[in-house]
């Protein structure tokens, strides 16, 4: 087996938050499977907080631990709060990942990034289509 | 909970009449080979006899034989030393694409003092194609090192038509028989070869002993410097023990090659015809009939390798698997790539190699274990969620 910590081991075991939320507020995707990890963030925003997070992961067990542990962490918060989420701050609540996994397989703080982005980049277009926007 | 070792390629048990073949050159024969005594006497005659059944598995010659610490280290020493002693005649070489990385990696150690190297590619079933070989030949071709069977994929190459075809250049031809000496027979005669590599702990010999056969008349520079062991070739105090293990080992291989071929056939047919009755969108890897006789070896799509191995761990079975997340270096398999198998399926390579302890019962145990762990990993699959849905598209 792998070196893995007992959380890694935990959050791959019974990973929290699987899934797709249909009409995402915002989606990001990192990765590709030639590099072996890939994941899909899906955000749900209400009120500027973040009310609901899925994922969907392709990879190994350290990949699919570390979109738990994003999902856990970014569940509730702001979208800047969110956006502090960082690879190491993920791999220090998983009390650390190997060394060789630390860079392809630790993308999940970059995913759900990418879903903020994505998710404000569709709100400043819907501010200038539609004065207001939504919401 | 049922424990299912189905991971013999990396490494075989000791069998327990090798344990005790072993035994006595740790306590009281614990003599020095090269000593000139009793005790010298005892652990020479030792390694003698194991030499003569070493030799005899492969149906090649007692002194023929030379002892080495591993297959890796057969390898290392067989395509470093043979190119290094003919030199003056040319500086190419040629391996496949899909050799284990003990060959492989020395030939490019090779390219970078100087050599040539040209890697045969394979077909979709890892199959080198003699006539690949015959165009890859140069004038100055000083070694080409083909592998007998593919540990990851077990497919078996033809041997004979490319020893057949290399003979006639001049060139020398070793062949790495890590995988499959032991448990497919072998005729360093028939096969027409110069140089091959075999290790113990690949049919149920010890680990850190292995032998590579060198025809009578090959030169090769010596692998260790030092003393006169092994004909001054492979110096370093005699490893007595484990070679009187891998004697034992070769001993009962040859014995029971066949029967054990059988049951291990038996076992991998039943589970690459049912795998993928169980599971869709599962590929077997390899050659349909030319492989070795206990290796069954799939990819499955959408998911990732490791992560299966993980949860058929934690349910008592013990596989290997090829794709990135798995090997230190996060590389697919090369032997898959080579293959033609894209990056992406290559994720999802999982093999099940059979030995002495396994049943029946253990393939189905995989077949029943297997469907949900492949079922848990697609409904978390960014892949087959795309799939899902573009085949929704389709219709």
């Amino acid at each position: 087996m792998p070196v893995y910590s007992d959380k890694v081991m935990d959050h791959f075991m019974s990973p929290r938050n699987v899934g797709e939320i249909e009409n995402a507020d915002g989606v990001g995707e990192v990765g590709n499977p030639v590099c072996g990890d890939m994941m899909t963030f899906y955000i749900k925003v209400d009120d500027n907080h973040i009310s609901d997070v899925k994922y969907k992961t392709f990879g190994c067990g350290a990949a699919i631990a570390v979109s738990s542990m994003v999902s856990e962490m970014a569940k509730g918060k702001t979208l800047q709060e969110a956006k502090k989420i960082t690879p190491s701050l993920v791999a220090k609540e998983l009390e650390g990942l190997p060394k060789n996994k630390y860079h392809c397989s630790n993308l999940g703080a970059q995913a759900l990034n990418k879903a903020i982005d994505n998710y404000l980049k569709k709100q400043a277009k819907g501010a200038k289509s539609k004065k207001g926007g939504k919401k | 909970m049922r424990r299912v070792y189905l991971d013999y390629v990396a490494t075989t048990p000791v069998l327990p009449e090798v344990l005790e073949a072993m035994l006595p050159y740790f306590k009281d024969a614990y003599g020095n080979a090269q000593s000139l005594h009793d005790w010298g006497d005892k652990a020479r005659e030792a390694v003698g006899d194991a030499r003569g059944k070493v030799a005899d598995l492969i149906s090649g010659e007692a002194e023929e034989i030379i002892f080495t610490a591993s297959g890796t280290e057969s390898n290392n020493f067989a395509i470093k030393g043979l190119a290094m002693a003919q030199q003056a005649k040319g500086k190419h070489i040629v391996v496949s694409a899909i050799e284990h990385f003990s060959v492989l990696h020395s030939a490019r150690t090779l390219e970078k003092w100087g050599f040539e190297l040209t890697e045969v590619p394979v077909d979709k079933y890892g199959v080198v194609d003699p006539d690949e070989v015959a165009r890859s030949l140069k004038k100055d071709t000083i070694l080409v090192s083909i592998m007998q069977a593919n540990n990851e994929v077990g497919t078996i190459q033809p041997i004979k038509e490319i020893a057949a075809i290399v003979k006639k250049t001049g060139a020398i031809f070793h062949t790495d028989a890590v995988a499959s000496a032991g448990s497919i027979p072998i005729n360093v005669k028939e096969l027409g070869v110069d140089a091959l590599s075999l290790a113990g702990n690949q049919f149920y010999g010890p680990k850190g002993v292995g032998a590579l056969w060198l025809k009578k008349g090959v030169r090769i520079i010596p692998f260790l410097d030092g003393g006169v062991q092994e004909e001054g070739r492979r110096a370093g105090t005699e490893n007595v023990p484990a070679i009187v293990g891998l004697g034992k080992a070769a001993e009962l291989a040859k014995a029971e090659m066949g029967s054990r071929a059988k049951r291990f056939s038996a076992l991998r047919d039943k589970l690459i015809a049912e795998l993928p009755k169980r599971i869709e969108h599962v590929t077997v890897t390899g050659h349909p009939t030319q492989r070795l006789p206990g290796n069954a070896s799939f990819c499955v799509e959408f998911i990732e390798g490791e992560a299966m191995l993980m949860l058929l761990n934690h349910q008592g079975i013990a596989v290997s698997s090829g794709s990135a997340c798995t090997s230190r270096a996060l590389k697919a398999s090369h032997v898959l790539i080579a293959m033609g198998i894209s990056h992406e399926v290559a994720q999802g390579s999982l093999l099940f190699s059979f030995g002495l302890d396994n049943t029946e019962e253990d393939v189905d145990y995989v077949l029943e274990t297997m469907p949900p762990i492949v079922d848990r990993l697609r409904q978390m699959s960014p892949l087959y969620a795309k799939f899902l849905k573009s085949k929704k598209g389709g219709k």
